[in-house]
């Protein structure tokens, strides 16, 4: 089962002809995804081949939509066509879209995220400034390498991409149900609290680890989420325990303002959820086993 | 970046938005014929971007020109709060009868944009939100419609503002959503938003913070940045593109991943308590895909910084290939060694992931004295902190 990306999703790619959106989907192809199409109006009707795999471009969203059945779309868009290109996939009422691209100005973003609820929210964003999601042996919409860890029994919901390869890499001997990257910008789509949600409901994940970092109080509010509608084991970490107030810690995010959005804050509100939360990402690995073992 | 209120008056004046006449100065001699210029008094305002300026003695009105060079010189080299004051602000005396408050900013929590606006202005706006929350209006703003003019009516009236200026409020309202949009602000406050006796609305203070990730479609921003008060090893990190925060501490950090390295900052810092308090001394981000040359110049930027005794290389290669990691370092510590540098801090280095094996074999074969491998995070963030510990 897995959450929002399984091994029938069909992806395409918006960037896909630019050079970090050929070196991803070249991986992407190479870890199992079905990618069907490449989308830039300007290469519409060529193909590009990936090691003998001929992926063809369209012009826009729709039109890729329509030709091939595509569910997913990651998008590789420099930053300054970023804006536009998730309004047109959002346009086209794809239902899932992975904003890989990061520096994206945040009214950009509050744009896109605005328009997206005027049109019903039928499209689910991931990110922006995100490393994507992976289902292990399945599919893999984004730039999260595929050969840390396998298919398992984890659901893994993570702020930070690198913290994300680092929980995959240290329980590697378990796996993974889904890994979520949902980025650490000011404003994102998909949130923890949608993750713990489809996590919860998933058959096959039995354990969740969420990361999370100062800055904001999305991981407060997951804690409140946790606690009234989570019966699963939860385990937490929060990344910034000795971040100075007022300095941005490179994700636009990761800022902490006066005493809300502190680490400290943030481990206190998930423990009273019930959440255990490591100090260390090692130490957070050596809490789930043990939730795990029972 | 958050700008300096002459910094901020500037961007409203550019956008319409009523302001009074100003002008700033950095010798207290400029200040007599600014004053004249502004009709022969004026009100002296320190430029620091910190609050409580007014108590700390930073504002105060000067009756002649003569009068405006006494109180500049008193103002200059003032600190604030820890702030320096190297420049001042005259501008225009102003007969005030009412103060309230306005702003707009990002709502995290929402996934939208907020304005806050009340007829309390002129003190802590904190205060009030917290003694009288009923006091401060709060509407939210869509980021597709914006402040029309029919959703500033909405906020004067939430505010409850007087009915005489509320035309002219609703204006100054829309003009300051054209500065935080135009200017991808991420927050423009205005405390206080005067009336006068003439019956006019002025933004008497302004705050303003922009957006970084926005430079690509605002070239006049980088302009703005306050040069002076960058730490030198900051500066010079951002003239190389690197993402980099100078700490107080002593062991030199250098990771791949914002969260990464933020985890690495926590996970040394705790090491640090078993070692005579050593604590992280920046943050570095080398970020995905870095490549040989990124990690030599930020070798060099951390080496550069006499606070570090020992520097701590955490990579998980996702992207980023580790042996390209480990070249990075070896080409650094020879580039470094090749003009002259005295490089003597010993690097404990700790690769995973994508090209692990490749890289630490690089390193291995190298055997450059002062570098060593450990295997895991907090093994070698224990290391870490033990050499600098010693030194």
């Amino acid at each position: 089962m897995a959450i929002f990306l399984t091994k029938d999703s069909k992806v395409i790619v918006q960037g896909m002809t630019g050079s970090e959106g050929q070196k991803h989907t070249r991986r992407m192809l190479a870890s199992g995804t079905n990618i069907v199409g490449g989308v830039n109006p300007r290469k519409a009707g060529t193909t590009v081949d990936f090691d003998g795999n001929e992926v063809p471009v369209f012009g826009g969203v729709k039109e890729a939509i329509e030709a091939t059945g595509a569910d997913v779309t990651v998008i590789f868009v420099p930053e300054k066509f970023t804006k536009s290109a998730v309004i047109e996939a959002i346009d086209a009422e794809i239902p899932l879209a992975v904003v890989i691209t990061e520096g994206i100005a945040v009214h950009d973003t509050a744009e896109f995220w605005a328009y997206a609820g005027k049109k019903g929210n039928k499209t689910r964003i991931v990110g922006p400034n995100c490393p994507g999601l992976i289902t292990p042996g399945q599919s893999n919409a984004g730039i999260i390498p595929a050969d840390i860890t396998n298919s398992g029994r984890i659901g893994l919901v993570s702020k930070s991409g690198t913290l994300t390869y680092q929980m995959m890499y240290e329980l590697r001997d378990l796996g993974f149900s889904t890994c979520v990257g949902i980025g650490g910008d000011p404003i994102i789509g998909t949130t923890h609290i949608d993750a713990l949600e489809a996590f919860e409901a998933d058959p096959d994940t039995d354990l969740i680890v969420m990361i999370g970092e100062i800055g904001g109080d999305a991981e407060e509010r997951a804690a409140d989420f946790i606690k009234a509608n989570v019966t699963k084991p939860v385990v937490g970490y929060v990344a910034g325990f000795t971040a100075p107030e007022g300095k941005t810690m490179g994700h636009a995010g990761a800022i902490v303002s006066g005493s809300s959005g502190t680490a400290q804050a943030k481990k206190e509100a998930l423990e009273a959820a019930g959440v255990k939360v490591g100090k260390t990402p090692s130490e957070t690995a050596r809490l789930a086993r043990e939730v795990l073992a029972g | 970046m958050d700008l300096f209120e002459y910094q901020a008056r500037d961007l409203f004046a550019k956008h319409d938005v009523p302001v009074l006449a100003g002008e700033v100065i950095d010798t207290p001699e400029a200040a007599r014929e600014v004053t004249e210029r502004l009709g022969g008094r004026a009100v002296v305002k320190a430029q620091v971007k910190v609050g409580g300026r007014g108590k700390a003695g930073g504002v105060k009105l000067a009756s002649d020109p003569a009068d405006a060079v006494a109180k500049a010189e008193a103002i200059l080299g003032m600190d604030i709060k820890g702030h320096t004051v190297h420049k001042v602000m005259l501008a225009q005396t102003a007969d005030i009868v009412d103060e309230y408050y306005v702003s707009f900013l990002l709502d995290r929590t929402n996934r939208t944009f907020l304005a806050m606006a009340s007829v309390e202005g002129g003190v802590d706006i904190e205060e009030v939100a917290a003694t009288k929350p009923e006091a401060l209006a709060k509407v939210a703003v869509d980021a597709v419609d914006g402040v029309t003019e029919a959703k500033a009516r909405e906020i004067v009236e939430a505010a409850k503002f007087p009915a005489e200026i509320a035309d002219q409020v609703v204006a100054a309202l829309q003009k300051l959503w054209d500065v935080f949009v135009k200017e991808d602000a991420l927050l423009v406050e205005v405390n206080p938003l005067v009336k006068t006796g003439d019956g006019r609305i002025v933004a008497l203070d302004g705050k303003v913070s922009l957006d970084a990730n926005a430079e690509f479609r605002q070239p006049d921003h980088a302009a703005l940045e306050d040069k002076a008060a960058a730490d030198p090893l900051e500066a010079a990190a951002k003239a190389k593109n690197l993402n980099y925060v100078k700490l107080d501490g002593q062991v030199g950090i250098i990771g791949n991943g914002a969260g990464l390295v933020m985890s690495t900052l926590d996970v040394v810092a705790y090491a640090g308590e078993k070692h005579s308090g050593v604590k992280p001394a920046n943050f570095l981000d080398i970020g995905g895909g870095a490549s040989a040359e990124v990690m030599a110049n930020g070798l060099e930027i951390i080496l550069g910084d006499p606070d570090v005794r020992s520097v701590f290389v955490n990579v998980f290669g996702g992207i980023t290939s580790c042996d390209a990691v480990a070249n990075g370092i070896v080409q650094a510590l020879e580039l470094l060694k090749s003009k002259g540098e005295d490089v003597n801090k010993p690097l404990v280095v700790r690769l995973d992931g994508n090209n692990a094996e490749l890289g630490r074999k690089i390193l291995t074969d190298a055997a450059h004295p002062l570098v060593q491998q450990v295997d895991t995070m907090d093994g070698a963030a224990d290391k870490a902190a033990e050499l600098a510990a010693a030194k």
